[in-house]
């Protein structure tokens, strides 16, 4: 089979999968408070899966330790191309409280590339939210690219 | 004999709580060793704290943990308040219980919840997130934030309890007196998730005692230890507060994941009579010794000593050491003994002789939680390791599958 009909097949639901690198945890329960009921993502189509190989989105907590680095970059290279990383919190954007610590590889965009940036310490689930939904635009365009350069290349 | 194996866990699990790695040793299904590391998200906290003055590191040492950050707030600005002997005005004291007490809530029903969760029993997990939410909206209520509220400060609290949150908190406990008992009902009712939790991971008293368990892992054990008793903080010396330990409910401790469970949701109960309690007896006055952060700031500075603090964390004694020294802005040095490592040393302990399957809810059992991902590992008898590759697992399973037909 061709590589478009691939992506055509691709389901819209966006599966996500998480990485902790370091983070204080806060922002890793408002990530499971976002598929508790009362804000309940997976009416949106969007669930957590438990692993990156069969995730759409990885969502990356935390200021990246130096012991998480490898691990951060691995689980990356998992996740299945069109991917979407998503920085949820303050010290995953910039370090945050954690700045000038001697222990950290991070922010979160030197070890991996982040496409949305959520902030807040923790972002609400509201938030958090808008994170994902953000980035399934961004999927559905780097799936457009990469439809088209398949037939461009056939 | 059969073949062992060594199995890798972690340091990253699905999506809830911290990367911590663990090998277990398996005979069949059965483990038989265990070790763990510790270690992944290790930020330097305390050394960081060197280049802060206690107002700024209040902050960070909320972000310690995201979901007992009060008790660590609360332990750090204990050991502040001693260094530096600054009084408490008794109304800050009565909120920073409730606060205390709001957070345990909180944590022991995402544990419980989180627990159903690892065994499968997912409308459960719901239906205890559900419970949380309500808990949530009053910390909202109080402080505007649902976590890391951000409510202690050196000498007294930041927030006052207005008359809407005071009724935010009589709403939550007519709520829960209603609806927390279904939940309990449903979960220990459930034959399947006595079968899944009986006799899992035990932990028996004296292990318990050696192993310097805390909190509600050594209660469940049947250890009588909490410091809201032994040693009273805050408005705790005001109320009779009792270590909820199994046998007084059912007779005998069994010390497993099923009686770590049991004790949390009387936690619950018992954090929700402190609360009335709290709310009862709210004195009037003042909730800050002093307002002016430049002024307390001023005074530790010239402070000279070392204070320590103990509080009950939702986990268990949370310990913080803080050193100040005269002429130093700074904190000049900090410890912080959180109680999960307390606990984790009997991790080993409580794998021992279970199955693989129960691996993440033993892991999950003392509140921290990961499981199982990637890559495996086989270590032969004599102990030399190799990784399995994908050509190579193929291959096995064809031979089993030849085997299996009789070819
Ligand atoms: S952004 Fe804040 S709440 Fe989130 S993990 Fe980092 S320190 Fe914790």
């Amino acid at each position: 089979m061709k590589l478009e009909k691939y992506l055509e097949i691709l389901p819209k639901s966006l599966w996500v999968t998480t990485c902790n690198s370091g983070s204080c945890n806060g922002c890793d329960i408002e990530i499971v408070a976002t598929i508790s009921p009362r804000y309940d993502i997976e009416r949106l189509g969007m669930k957590l899966v438990g692993t990156p190989r069969h995730a759409d989105v990885l969502v990356v907590t935390g200021p990246v330790t130096k012991y998480m680095t490898e691990r951060l970059r691995r689980i990356y290279e998992q996740v299945p191309d069109p991917k979407v990383v998503i920085a949820v919190g303050n010290c995953g954007a910039s370090g945050d409280v954690f700045y000038k610590s001697y222990n950290l590889d991070g922010p979160i965009d030197r070890i991996i590339p982040v496409d949305v940036y959520v902030h807040g310490c923790p972002p609400r689930p509201e938030a958090i939210i808008e994170g994902v939904a953000k980035a399934v635009l961004k999927l559905e365009r780097l799936r457009k690219d990469l439809v088209k350069a398949s037939v461009e290349g056939a | 004999m059969e073949k062992k194996y060594k199995i890798p866990i972690g340091p990253v699990h699905v999506g809830l709580k911290e990367p911590i790695t663990a090998w277990l040793d398996l005979e069949g299904e059965k483990i038989v060793g265990a070790t763990v590391r510790p270690g992944a998200i290790h930020r330097g906290i305390e050394y960081m704290a060197r280049d802060r003055n206690p107002i700024q590191v209040i902050y960070l040492s909320e972000r310690i943990c995201g979901i007992c950050s009060f008790s660590h707030i609360m332990a750090f600005v204990r050991a502040v308040e001693d260094a530096a002997t600054i009084p408490v005005p008794p109304r800050a004291q009565y909120i920073r219980t409730l606060v205390l007490e709001l957070e345990r809530l909180h944590s022991h029903m995402l544990w419980a919840g989180v627990a159903c969760y690892t065994i499968g029993f997912d409308s459960a997990f719901h239906l205890g997130m559900v419970l949380r939410e309500k808990v949530m909206d009053v910390l909202e209520a109080l402080s505007g934030n649902r976590v890391n509220y951000g409510v202690g400060t050196v000498g007294g609290v930041r927030w006052d309890i207005t008359p809407a949150v005071a009724k935010s908190v009589k709403d939550m406990l007519r709520y829960y007196r209603r609806e927390f008992s279904p939940f309990y009902d449903v979960v220990t009712g459930d034959p399947i998730a006595l079968a899944r939790m009986r006799n899992v991971g035990v932990l028996t008293y004296e292990e318990a005692v050696r192993h310097t368990a805390v909190g509600p892992t050594a209660r469940a054990s049947g250890v009588r230890c909490d410091l809201r008793k032994t040693s009273p903080y805050e408005a705790y010396g005001d109320f009779s507060v009792e270590a909820i330990v199994p046998q007084d409910f059912y007779g005998k401790a069994y010390g497993d994941v099923f009686d770590r469970f049991l004790v949390r949701v009387h936690e619950v109960y018992q954090s929700l009579e402190i609360i009335d309690h709290v709310m009862e007896g709210l004195p009037e006055g003042e909730i800050l010794w002093e307002k002016n952060l430049n002024k307390v700031l001023a005074y530790t500075k010239k402070a000279e000593g070392t204070g320590i603090a103990s509080i009950e964390a939702p986990r268990g004694d949370d310990t913080h050491v803080v050193h100040l020294a005269a002429g130093d802005e700074n904190v000049t040095w900090w410890k912080v003994r959180a109680p999960t490592y307390a606990n984790a040393v009997s991790w080993p302990l409580m794998f021992r002789n279970n199955e693989l399957a129960d691996a993440p809810l033993i892991i999950n059992s003392i509140d921290p939680c990961i499981s199982c991902m990637e890559r495996m590992l086989i270590t032969d008898a004599s102990g030399e390791k190799s990784v399995v590759t994908r050509t190579e697992l193929l291959d096995k399973c064809r031979e089993k599958t030849r085997r299996l037909m009789g070819k």
